[in-house]
């Protein structure tokens, strides 16, 4: 009985345990699946013109996503121009300034914009960007993904500030540097690596966002002439081309996504390597 | 928790008044503070001001159907009659689906990473899976199309209605006819998308269990596994139902890939293999094409909603997650 009983918790042992392995192996196994997927299709439909080219009109094949790499790139930058101060200058206040009740409310309020469905954040971009100039536009778009940089970028700012030790700080006010000479001086210098990896993670992560765009940056099938008017994006375009009935804009769809996907990946590869390199700092 | 700097002591000032201040500013630190002061209120305003906007624009639909708009089903724009039960149905579906697949799935591999595997392979395979977490949504939804749509017509479809299908009770869950698009198909590919969050949360909250915890527990005569489900998952719990909250605000919010299987209808209907529509799913789907000023606002309230459940959902997980890490032990 009593043997029995040690057989059944020794070999129950032994099958959960494989499960857990089993479910971990599986869950990684996703991600070589679809990189083998979409370079298997994507690299097939992945030509020069791509790159060079507009989008031809419907029915003829051919053509690439000059524009939407070119758009993607607008977008981006423009985010960065709203996202990164906002998210740099908030991470040293709440780092380096900030109180208790403030700070408290402050890193909240930013945990709530974080969690903030994309979707809803281009509704928002909508009513405050599009609506009083009743057209979609780029800068509507950057607006967008500038709000979800926002908090990316405080968190993972505030986290390498505060990596930094206090000695450091100490050292330059016993020279006597103020305490602002002390952060622009030593303090963001010395975290200036980690920073930076945080924000281009930060953009690695809204240029892949999609929902946001579809009706803040819209879409357009030419190059778009100036911020104000709408444009393409590689997220927009995969999903559209996707949906759409034909297959040589499913083929274009796969190549947009393996490009996307690498460069997404790449900056993450990278900045993860960086940090992990640098120093034992949790992951953003 | 303060920081190292506000605990160094602030470079006395000789005089104390309008004069020490003016002293401050002149070594900058009072600018610094109010600047950076001010970028982080910036955070408030806007926040405050996207709840503002999903309210003021939502007026319209918000005194017309009051609170009918949460049990009617019609979603008519031709009549201007707007109801969201079949988006608020959808949503919740499609995350418990993928909610029921993605937890054991997650909770298993979070515990061979933190219990069983030597820290190296723990390590690499947790960068892995935050590379997954990485991938942009719309190619998740791209292989949804190609991939698990087909697979779910041609393949598992069948399979769950000729088993599954014929169980009394939850059979009824699994009833044909099988599009290949539907609820089952968005909680599928939501799962694949909410694992990584899960894991990552959860493994971090395991790894912060005390080791006399399983010491304790292995000198008694347990086994790995009776150590791990009986002393270091109980112990962990709270995290752990932190990071499913996590993984299922998540879920709530996901449009892309979720528009690009479900199917888009907005129907109620019992078997997950029907086509179905999540109110993330709508909104991307019909706000361009919103004519009316009643139909814009009715799509503008959906998104408070979803705003509403994401927000109470996150909020709860922090609080879970901040317990568990701080304290550990067996929270009432």
């Amino acid at each position: 009985m009593n043997r029995a009983l040690l057989i059944w918790r020794k070999s129950l042992n032994v099958v959960m345990l494989t499960l857990t392995g089993v479910a971990a192996l599986s869950v990684v196994s996703v991600l070589f699946l679809i990189l083998g997927y979409l370079i298997w299709h994507g690299g097939a439909s992945l030509s020069w013109s791509f790159f060079t080219q507009l989008p031809k009109p419907v029915g003829e094949t051919g053509g690439g996503m000059a524009n939407a790499i070119v758009g993607s790139l607008k977008l981006l930058s423009l985010a960065a121009l709203i996202g990164l101060p906002i998210g740099l200058m908030a991470g040293v206040y709440l780092a380096e300034f900030g109180g208790q009740t403030f700070s408290f409310v402050i890193r909240y309020t930013t945990d709530l914009l974080n969690g903030v469905p994309s979707i809803v954040i281009g509704i928002f971009a909508y009513s405050i960007v599009v609506l009083p100039v009743k057209h979609f536009s780029t800068l509507a778009g950057g607006f967008a993904l500038g709000m979800m940089v926002i908090p990316i970028t405080v968190r993972s700012t505030e986290e390498f500030l505060r990596a930094i030790p206090g000695t450091l700080r100490e050292g330059a006010m016993a020279l006597g540097a103020s305490k602002w000479k002390t952060i622009a001086t030593v303090v963001l210098p010395a975290a200036s690596g980690g920073i930076l990896t945080g924000m281009l993670l930060a953009l690695a992560r809204v240029a892949g966002e999609t929902a946001p765009l579809l009706f803040t940056a819209f879409s357009n099938r030419y190059w778009s002439p100036g911020w104000a008017q709408p444009i393409a994006s590689l997220p927009v375009m995969i999903y559209t081309y996707a949906i759409a009935p034909y297959d040589d804009w499913h083929r274009q769809a796969w190549a947009a996504g393996l490009v996307l996907l690498a460069l997404v990946l790449l900056a993450n590869l990278g900045c993860r390597l960086a940090l992990n390199r640098g120093g034992n700092v949790r992951s953003v | 928790m303060t920081s190292t700097a506000t605990t160094i002591p602030h470079a006395a000032p000789p005089y104390s008044g309008p004069r020490a201040f003016v002293q401050r500013l002149r070594h900058g630190d009072e600018i610094a503070h109010l600047i950076t002061l001010t970028f982080a209120a910036g955070i408030l305003l806007i926040t405050s001001l996207l709840v503002w906007e999903l309210w003021r624009t939502s007026y319209l639909s918000r005194t017309k159907f009051g609170w009918h708009f949460f049990w009617t089903q019609t979603w008519d724009p031709i009549f201007d009659n707007f109801g969201a039960l079949p988006f608020i149905y959808g949503t919740l579906v499609t995350s418990v689906v993928a909610l029921i697949i993605a937890v054991p799935l997650g909770l298993a591999s979070a515990i061979f990473l933190s219990e069983l595997a030597p820290r190296k392979i723990s390590d690499a395979v947790s960068f892995l899976i935050d590379l997954l977490a990485a991938v942009p949504s719309v190619i998740y939804g791209l292989l949804g199309i190609f991939v698990v749509v087909p697979l779910m017509r041609s393949w598992l479809g069948p399979l769950l209605i000729n088993t599954l299908g014929k169980l009394p009770g939850i059979g009824k869950l699994f009833a044909g006819p099988n599009y290949g698009v539907g609820f089952f198909t968005a909680g599928i590919v939501l799962a694949i998308m909410v694992v990584p969050f899960i894991i990552s949360v959860s493994r971090e909250v395991l790894l912060t269990v005390p080791r006399e915890q399983r010491e304790a527990a292995l000198a008694l005569g347990a086994t790995r596994w009776e150590s791990t489900w009986k002393v270091v998952v109980p112990w962990a719990r709270t995290g752990i139902m932190g990071s499913i909250f996590l993984a299922l605000a998540r879920a709530l919010g996901e449009t892309m890939a979720v528009t690009m299987v479900i199917g888009n209808d907005p129907k109620i209907s019992a078997s997950l293999l029907r086509p179905g529509y999540t109110i993330a799913a709508v909104i991307a789907n019909e706000f361009t094409e919103a004519t009316g000023d009643l139909y814009l606002s009715a799509l503008i309230e959906l998104g408070l909603v979803l705003f509403l459940m994401t927000f109470i959902l996150n909020g709860l997980a922090r609080i879970l997650i901040v317990a568990t890490e701080r304290g550990g032990g067996r929270p009432a």
